[in-house]
């Protein structure tokens, strides 16, 4: 059987924190980084769960700044184990 | 399998368009007009066409639209995006030309020139970004502001007998001979942002045939101008912008897909 792992880049510097990525996503990937801002003062995203990520791009669909970049692969679980 | 055997070109899903560059753009967190811009730049590539665009920059929030998209560019007076794109298309038929304001820039200044450039059927597509208030200037009412909307000049709700009725261009529009496609949308989640990609597509396409005037409205947000988050914003946009600007094709006679 095979499965979409995805991931994600998230360009930081270019992020204002708006956080529609965050309810965007289906998966629970991303979240609001802790208590970090970028070189523009604002807060950014960050994959915290990376492992959850299937590559839907609903995220970056979403962003309204194109902060983010999507990856995903298709993998046997088979090959995996 | 590690998250460096996915990231490679190879696997590439999703990016920001090659059109729209890395200039940080200016406007507020979660504001609807990045997510337009992208969708502009993302169908002007899969048209071919980035070296035949001009587009029409608006007074207002999106005055710097010329800055993100590489494209060519008019910077037009307040309200006078359409007369503008009508003379660049007329001189240039081969272009393809487009226009994009907001609301106040549109249905209030512009309203006389919005209205007999579509209605004199001229090929240019207009993108109309409707979010019911002045955003760039503080969040003051606008003609398309919502009944019992509060804004910073009507701070007790705009009250039909003193400040009118909101005015639907839209649907006017819809009624005017020379447009052919006449859409109001949404980019607020997935799938009515790809709605709202198909719909411009179809007014560039349409513009591109010769075949009339199109509008696309676009339902957007202003979380500044509104005092919500971004999450918020486009709750009440659904809750209330919906109600009195039902989404959907109002017009389309274009027979495109």
């Amino acid at each position: 059987m095979s499965t979409n792992r995805g991931a994600i880049v998230v360009d930081k510097d270019r992020c204002k924190g708006c956080a529609l990525c965050v309810l965007a996503c289906s998966k629970g990937v991303i979240s609001l980084a802790v208590r970090k801002v970028n070189v523009h003062g604002y807060p950014y995203v960050e994959p915290m769960n990376p492992d959850n990520c299937i590559g839907c791009a609903s995220c970056a669909i979403v962003c309204p700044d194109g902060c983010i970049e999507v990856y995903r692969k298709i993998i046997d679980k088979e090959d995996e184990q | 399998m590690t998250e460096n055997d996915i990231i490679s070109p190879e696997n590439l899903v999703y990016k920001k368009p090659e059109l729209m560059n890395d200039t940080p753009m200016h406007y507020c967190p979660g504001c609807s007009h990045g997510v337009v811009h992208k969708l502009i730049a993302e169908i002007i590539e899969e048209m071919g066409m980035e070296e035949k665009t001009v587009g029409v920059s608006p007074v207002g929030c999106a005055v710097f639209a010329y800055r993100y998209l590489d494209i060519d560019w008019q910077e037009a007076a307040h309200g006078r995006a359409p007369a503008l794109a009508t003379a660049i298309k007329r001189l240039w038929p081969d272009r393809l030309v487009f226009t994009y304001q907001g609301d106040g820039d549109l249905a209030c200044i512009g309203t006389a020139e919005t209205i007999h450039a579509l209605n004199r059927g001229e090929h240019i597509a207009i993108i109309f970004i409707n979010n019911a208030i002045y955003g760039m200037t503080g969040g003051q009412m606008a003609p398309t502001t919502l009944i019992g909307q509060k804004t910073s000049t009507c701070p007790y709700g705009r009250d039909p007998e003193l400040h009118g009725y909101p005015l639907n261009i839209t649907e006017i529009a819809s009624t005017l001979r020379g447009t052919c496609y006449v859409s109001r949308q949404s980019v607020d989640t997935v799938g009515s942002i790809l709605k709202a990609k198909k719909a411009i597509r179809k007014a560039f396409e349409a513009s591109m045939k010769g075949l009339g005037s199109s509008l696309v409205e676009i339902v957007s947000t202003c979380n500044s101008g509104w005092k919500l988050s971004p999450a918020e914003a486009n709750e009440w946009m659904r809750e209330k912008m919906f109600k009195e600007y039902v989404k959907g094709d109002l017009k389309d006679t274009t027979n495109l897909k």
